[in-house]
């Protein structure tokens, strides 16, 4: 087995497995550790642009890589959207996006750095993990000159070769040869980002499976009995 | 009508000493751990003063509480969708240097100095960073008795709408404790706050607490609470408040900073209030009228229809009973002295304060003040504190219920002086405060005696009823079946769960029959 196959066809199934029993764990058994581990309280000054940023930027990067790996090509055609345009649309919503997570996240890395009361109320697991996602990032950022280099030459196969390995994952087909053809930029931005649902269940990561969406349904006040109704 | 049972407190302030004997027992007990170093949830501040954290009470600032939008009653911070918005970086939350940097002192080096000129001194240490501070600049109680210049205490929020220029000469100056906990409130802000559901109120009881395993740290509840009575704590990135010491509570104890109180200035107590009209009361038009509405909310527990009606809620009899003995209810409702703590916060909150008198002995004596028929103890408004001043502190602004209420004390004390001094009593006083002299005596008896049994009627809780397999729960705190903190909170449970229920039937014996 060469070194390809093990991460783009071995590997994926190594992360899923872990991300999802690995979350499924911690949620049952560890409830109490499942949380934001915000510093805001220790230094606020510059959170409101640095926090949001970030926040805003890798929400957006996630859903747009979801929409654009992982929901069916059939279904963009079906919309009208062609493989050009959906191209354009990824380059321009990742470099936007992936310059807020930028900025933002810089701003996040230099004050865990540099912030002494920040730096003591951290963990070890929370400098990596900001480290991790922001290296993830400017791989990301990186591919995107490639990216335009194919979309001026009117050529979407590298996306597509993306898009389908990633479906052939999903659907337990590996068929890591999918990328052969693809910059390696693009791969280790894969081995990185498949690297970030590894570690996942491990570090604060996890509090954004919690997003308290359902507070907007909500009544405002709660009432509990310990007596069950 | 939905009965519900709370339990409650009045702070005497006329008798708080600020010996902060509550705040550091409460602090030895319950918040000595890592990460809320600088929390305390009982503080005692002096009054005026900016307080703990810094201008609290400045809602325009901190936007706590709720207020009134386009005639709904809203969070002041705004509704669940701004929530969400604000949810990456909370705009409102307050920084570690709001409430102060908490420290400790290198101690050890008076003892490991090397042989020098000048004494060693133990520097502070900053409790977050283990390094070395320069100085401190601000503490829990930096202003205590009015310690610090006048100009940086009169940011205090209660001099609105006051002159409060006179108040810096010398002559004019005035002071008074205000010890603060968590107000345990019926409108909760930081429940309605809290995005996770983690805050909740107890039905039992209405003691309002955090679930630690819930919360995830979102830290809405720590901005939302008017009081700054919701701490986040650092390292466990959890909230952490008062938990009205529900373990002393459920045991029929006073809390601990109660217990400990050497001025005997603490009640404890159950009221019965409707919960159906709570919405109502905080929904309040006037600001002015909410200390009024927050009134007609509790219930007459001697009222047979009401009884009745909480029995069948799930009140217990023998909290109806205590309910009929609160202190709280006499002070609060029967003879009006006590009132809740910025009422304009729409909380509606349950640490009720009866507010303090400050008679000028000598001033009286030099017959330099107008008092009542005594000719010993002065008028309400000719008393040192200014009225509008608690008034904005307890009722909103509305002077006339708090000089009601300081007249009632004094016409006690007249009483009770021509009583005891002169041996004949004389009703006079009373009869211009509106009472008579069976609740001139009660009030001596509660507010000047103060004995144990009158200050703290606290049932102790029903734990038979209240929980859902009381002989499942009994003997498994230590000796359960591993775990013991983490039994799982999916309905998916990842290992198999382990059978605590018991056998035994969950009907409740029936009651035995009243007596006649």
């Amino acid at each position: 087995m060469n070194l390809s196959k093990f991460v783009f066809a071995v590997y994926p199934y190594i992360v899923l497995t872990v991300f999802v029993i690995g979350c499924w764990i911690r949620y049952d058994r560890e409830q109490y550790t499942w949380k934001t581990d915000s510093t805001q309280l220790l230094s606020k000054g510059g959170m409101v642009f640095a926090s949001n940023f970030f926040h805003i930027g890798i929400l957006a990067i996630f859903a747009g890589h979801f929409a654009g790996l992982v929901l069916p090509h059939g279904l963009w055609l079906a919309l009208g959207v062609s493989d050009m345009q959906h191209q354009w649309l990824a380059i321009i919503a990742g470099t936007v996006f992936g310059g807020m997570m930028l900025l933002g996240g810089l701003a996040l890395w230099f004050r865990r750095l540099t912030n002494a009361r920040v730096r003591a109320a951290g963990r070890g697991s929370d400098m990596f993990v900001l480290s991790w996602l922001m290296l993830t990032l400017l791989l990301g950022l990186a591919t995107i000159p490639v990216s335009i280099g194919h979309a001026n030459h009117g050529n979407p196969e590298v996306m597509l070769a993306l898009a389908n390995w990633v479906q052939s994952i999903l659907t337990l087909n590996p068929q890591p040869e999918l990328l052969d053809n693809v910059d390696s930029v693009f791969k280790t931005h894969l081995f990185f980002g498949m690297t970030v649902f590894l570690v996942f269940p491990f570090t604060r990561l996890v509090h954004v499976l919690t997003a308290p969406v359902n507070y907007l349904g909500r009544a405002y006040q709660i009432v509990r009995a310990k007596r069950r109704a | 009508m939905k009965i519900r049972a709370q339990f409650a407190m009045v702070f005497n302030l006329d008798k708080c000493i600020g010996c902060h004997t509550c705040s550091v027992t409460c602090k030895n007990v319950w918040s000595n751990r890592k990460g809320i170093e600088y929390a305390w949830f009982n503080n005692v501040e002096s009054k005026p003063g900016i307080g703990y954290p810094k201008n609290w009470e400045d809602q325009d600032k901190w936007q706590g509480g709720w207020t009134k939008l386009n005639g709904k009653l809203e969070l002041k911070a705004g509704g669940k969708l701004k929530k969400i918005v604000q949810i990456f970086a909370n705009p409102n939350m307050p920084e570690i240097d709001d409430y102060y940097e908490p420290f400790t002192y290198d101690y050890a080096r008076l003892q490991n100095a090397p042989l020098s000129e000048a004494a060693p001194t133990a520097r502070p240490v900053s409790q977050i960073t283990g390094e070395k501070m320069d100085k401190i600049t601000w503490g829990p109680n930096w202003e205590d008795d009015l310690a610090g210049e006048f100009e940086k205490r009169s940011k205090d929020s209660n001099f609105s709408n006051m002159e409060k220029e006179m108040y810096k000469q010398f002559e004019n100056t005035f002071h008074l404790y205000l010890p603060r906990i968590c107000n345990h409130c019926i409108n909760p802000a930081c429940v309605a706050s809290c995005p996770s559901g983690a805050m909740y109120k107890r039905e039992e009881d209405g003691i309002v607490v955090a679930d630690q395993d819930r919360c995830r740290g979102w830290r809405m509840c720590i901005s939302g609470c008017p009081y700054k009575k919701v701490f986040f704590n650092w390292e466990s990135s959890k909230a952490e408040k008062c938990i009205g010491c529900y373990p002393r509570i459920e045991s029929g104890l006073p809390t601990v900073c109660s217990e400990s109180c050497v001025g005997r200035i603490r009640y404890n107590g159950i009221i019965l209030y409707d919960a159906d009209k709570m919405l109502d009361a905080a929904s309040t038009d006037n600001e002015q009228d909410l200390y009024k509405a927050h009134l007609d909310l509790f219930v007459d527990p001697n009222d047979p229809k009401i009884i009745e009606q909480a029995l069948a809620d799930g009140v217990p009899q023998s909290w109806i009973d205590a309910a009929q003995k609160s202190p709280i209810y006499k002070m609060a409702v029967e003879w009006k002295i006590a009132f809740p703590l910025h009422p304009e916060f729409r909380t509606l909150p349950m640490i009720w304060y009866v507010p303090p008198l400050s008679p000028v002995q000598s001033q009286i004596d030099q017959k330099n003040l107008p008092t009542e028929a005594d000719g010993v103890i002065p008028k309400a408004s000719a008393m040192r504190l200014p009225v509008k001043y608690l008034a904005n502190l307890l009722t909103a602004g509305k002077e006339e219920y708090i000089v009601s209420a300081l007249n009632r004390l004094i016409a006690m004390r007249s009483y009770m002086r021509s009583v005891n001094v002169e041996g004949t009593p004389d009703i006079r006083p009373l009869t211009a405060a509106g009472i008579d002299e069976d609740t001139a005596k009660a009030m001596y008896r509660y507010l000047a005696i103060a004995n144990y049994e009158d200050r703290f009627v606290i049932p102790t809780s029903h734990q038979e009823i209240s929980l859902d397999d009381y002989h499942g729960f009994q003997g498994q705190n230590g000796f359960s079946f591993g775990n013991d903190s983490a039994n799982g909170q999916s309905p998916f449970a990842l290992f198999p769960e382990r059978r605590t229920e018991s056998m035994e039937p969950r009907e409740p014996a029936p009651l035995a029959a009243k007596k006649k």
